[in-house]
């Protein structure tokens, strides 16, 4: 199935010895002018190489970024080396190469830092002997390390879990790719992409007239299969709730039945909404590559359309990291939110929404229908350890699983130290959800395959539920690698979509238009 | 006054300078740089009473190490333990009998377990040290320095040890020696080769702190991933330089 090995799973987890090099060739393509330039990033005179005057603008970058994140700034002095975090890392742990430790990729650029803005790395760099205290000079061969490396981390924050000092290499790994693509290696999956949010609305380039003829297709699907009438409104102005999914959930599988399953909620709740076509994507890919302004772009088209639709309220779809930013960022980046129903969070996660609607008793649940399933659930990195789902601390981890339990009769988390936040990436997070980054991603994936062979092999559990749509699209593409089946992933409203029975379902659907009316 | 006192004086007015001098610098620089995003590692606290809870606990107990890898915490909070009962011992040196102070410095739990600490800090280091050599991924992420500073301190500590319970030193005039420089009124230190060599590595200590990996110990505050608060949908999070940008294009109004 592939040119290199897959790597073995075990009863209990097996920390690799280091293979130096283990994975110097992966490198995910170079953005070519084009892009490079859609996105306002500078393009080298051939594809591949550094602009001009490459040294001095990467000091002058890492300077600025030490100007603007205290993170960075911290994060660089306060590192110790002391090893705790060594073993964290999914890439580590599935590849062995030892500069896929957290500290090591930090390492790449701490040693920069410290070759050109410490006393010690100076005085030793004049000597000679940078390396005594850490530091290194910036080369070319450096810089296409980095490049390789940083972008051989999902920025998922399992090492900052562990660090004695919080140290993210997620924030490290952000920074360092923004600097990168300033000189001329900007990575062609995510600024490729970006450009496409803005000119289309959505990552995949799903015009308006497309994605208007797969929402009917979608209702007309609904209504053959349980014989009601579900709606799956675009760019209706008036509505109450802006429903802000990834672009995902329009097509593949298993999203689209999760979108299913929030607009079967919605009905049974007889809430109006909407979705927009200029905001089809609650993806913001401006996280990964680090960039504030680009981060911000993306994030005012959903105020501009919030405005625009006249909504009172912001609901997310199932979505790690863009959760993540609109949990934590969008407040900043596309904030005050002060023209909407202030009764309601800001945005607010389908989750909180749908576990809310059962708490009130509102919905009517079968949960047999799930019953030949047996359900474990994947916790999100960008969920677990940077936003929150509810209303109490750690209430990412209770509220989905509340919401599965409510809907499904057989449940079984994975082993402790693969769940909540110590939970592993799915392997493809962070921009890494690319062809070119394939042995990457199915060696990444390796801890959180152990686990779910061991549930499996332990709890008779058949099904992954997750909440993100790269989980889902990663899951989907490396199961088989792992002797699993592409079917065992499926979304946590694809088992809502299945339980909930809507009035009028089974009645021989004769009476759509009754049911239009909650709508 | 010898030679080798009026030299030890400078040094030591010297190196404080450097040490307070870089630290507060350093504070003052990582107050000044912004956090212009939200990123606690979450699950993180809803208040501000939760931070402090948070952060007493990683200084106090090494809470996220402790969960990361249970040899490391051991010999280094062994370590960080024994250093703080180390320097309660030493304040003995450098506080006057008519100091309110005195009473509690000169408590017997304080002077012996000071001076036993001095063990248990040498078979923490030890144990990083051999953490750094036989665990091949932490021998591959160690420089010089790291070895170095493990080396150094173990030295200080040995050498320490050495005066309590080997070759006494003069303790009197130590403690003269070190209240004149606190008082301006400077005396004369005793010349013995391992209060010198003491004396010299915590110089050196002290010279370093600043531009090493020392600076754990204030940057351990100032991780947004840790003291911020979990409330962005509450409470809007705007830095300088973000709200600059905002203004700019007034695409937030
Ligand atoms: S756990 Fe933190 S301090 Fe320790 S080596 Fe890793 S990044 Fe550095
Ligand atoms: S953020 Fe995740 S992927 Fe990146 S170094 Fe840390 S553990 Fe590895």
């Amino acid at each position: 199935m592939a040119d290199y090995e897959i790597p073995e799973t075990h009863e209990f987890p097996v920390i690799p010895s280091i293979m130096e090099g283990a994975m110097a060739h992966s490198s995910p393509y170079v953005a070519n002018v084009e892009f490079q330039e859609a996105m306002g990033f500078p393009s080298p005179a051939e594809p591949g190489q550094l602009i001009d005057g490459w040294k001095e603008k990467f000091l002058e970058l890492l300077e600025e970024k030490l100007g603007k994140y205290r993170s960075m700034l911290v994060f660089m002095d306060t590192c110790v080396k002391c090893g705790a975090c060594t073993d964290k890392c999914h890439y580590f742990l599935g590849t062995a190469d030892p500069k896929n430790m957290p500290v090591a990729r930090q390492d790449l650029i701490r040693q920069i830092y410290r070759r050109y803005f410490t006393l010690p790395g100076k005085i030793f760099g004049k000597l000679g002997f940078p390396g005594f205290v850490g530091a290194a000079e910036l080369t070319e061969e450096a810089v296409r390390e980095m490049y390789s490396y940083y972008h051989q981390c999902s920025e998922c924050r399992r090492c900052a879990v562990f660090c004695p000092f919080g140290i993210d290499t997620a924030e490290v790994t952000m920074a360092a790719r923004d600097i990168l693509a300033n000189i001329g290696m900007g990575q062609k999956y995510s600024n490729q992409i970006i450009p496409k949010v803005h000119k289309i609305g959505n990552n995949l380039g799903l015009p308006e007239a497309a994605l208007a003829d797969t929402l009917e297709g979608l209702e007309e699907e609904v209504e053959d299969d349980i014989g009601v009438k579900v709606r799956f409104p675009l760019d209706e102005k008036g509505a109450d709730i802006l429903l802000v999914t990834p672009s995902a959930d329009f097509f593949a599988e298993p999203h689209v039945d999760g979108l299913i399953g929030y607009a079967k909620v919605f009905h049974a709740a007889g809430v109006s909404w909407t979705l927009s076509s200029q905001a089809s994507e609650a993806a913001n890919f401006g996280l990964f590559i680090g960039n504030y302004e680009s981060m911000r772009n993306i994030a005012l088209r959903i105020r501009d359309e919030a405005k625009r639709l006249g909504v009172k309220r912001i609901i997310f779809g199932e979505c790690g990291h863009a959760w993540r930013v609109a949990y934590n960022h969008l407040n900043t980046l596309a904030g005050p939110w002060d023209f909407l129903d202030q009764n309601y969070p800001v945005p607010q996660h389908i989750l909180e929404f749908t576990k809310d609607c059962l708490d009130r008793g509102i919905l009517n649940i079968d949960k047999s229908e799930n019953d030949h399933m047996t359900l474990t659930f994947h916790d999100s990195c960008n969920i677990a350890r940077a936003s929150r789902i509810g209303e109490e601390v750690g209430s990412q981890f209770t509220t989905p699983r509340a919401v599965i339990k409510a809907v499904c009769n057989n449940f079984y988390d994975m082993s402790a130290n693969t769940i909540h936040d110590e939970t592993f990436c799915c392997g493809g997070g962070g921009g890494l959800l690319t062809d070119d980054l394939m042995e990457l991603r199915v060696k990444g994936a390796l801890p959180r395959m152990e686990a779910l062979k061991n549930v499996i092999a332990d709890n008779g559990v058949t099904h992954m539920a997750a909440i993100c749509a790269i989980c889902k699209s990663q899951f989907t593409k490396v199961l088989p690698y792992y002797g699993m089946t592409m079917d065992q992933i499926v979304s946590v409203h694809q088992l809502v979509s299945s339980a909930i029975v809507l009035d009028g379902q089974g009645e021989e659907a004769e009476e759509p238009e009754e049911a239009e009316e909650s709508a | 006054m010898t030679v080798l006192s009026i030299i030890y004086v400078v040094l030591f007015y010297v190196a404080m300078i450097i040490l307070v001098g870089g630290i507060v610098n350093k504070i003052m620089l990582y107050k000044r740089v912004p956090a212009p995003l939200k990123i606690p590692v979450t699950p993180a606290p809803l208040t501000s009473g939760g931070v402090v809870y948070r952060l007493f606990n990683e200084v106090v107990f090494f809470n996220s190490l402790f969960r990361a890898s249970k040899w490391t915490w051991i010999f280094g909070w062994m370590f960080h333990l024994s250093l703080l009962l180390a320097f309660f011992r030493h304040l003995r040196y450098a506080i006057s009998p008519d100091s309110f102070l005195w009473p509690l410095v000169n408590l017997e739990v304080v002077q012996s377990f000071g001076k036993y600490a001095g063990f248990t800090m040498v078979i923490g280091l030890i144990g990083l040290f051999g953490r750094r050599i036989f665990v091949d991924r932490v021998r591959y992420i160690s420089s010089a320095s790291d070895y170095l500073m493990l080396v150094l301190i173990a030295l200080i500590a040995g050498s320490g040890l050495l005066m309590s319970f080997v070759t006494n030193t003069d303790i009197i005039q130590l403690k003269a020696f070190i209240l004149g420089l606190f008082f301006l009124d400077w005396q004369n230190l005793p010349g013995d080769f391992i209060l010198l060599t003491h004396l010299t590595l915590v110089l050196f200590l002290m010279i370093i702190f600043p531009v090493s990996k020392l600076l754990h110990a204030p940057g351990l505050f100032f991780a947004p991933t840790r003291n911020q608060i979990d409330n962005p949908r509450e409470k809007r999070h705007l830095s300088p330089w973000g709200a600059e940008l905002e203004a700019k294009d007034g695409r937030n109004t």
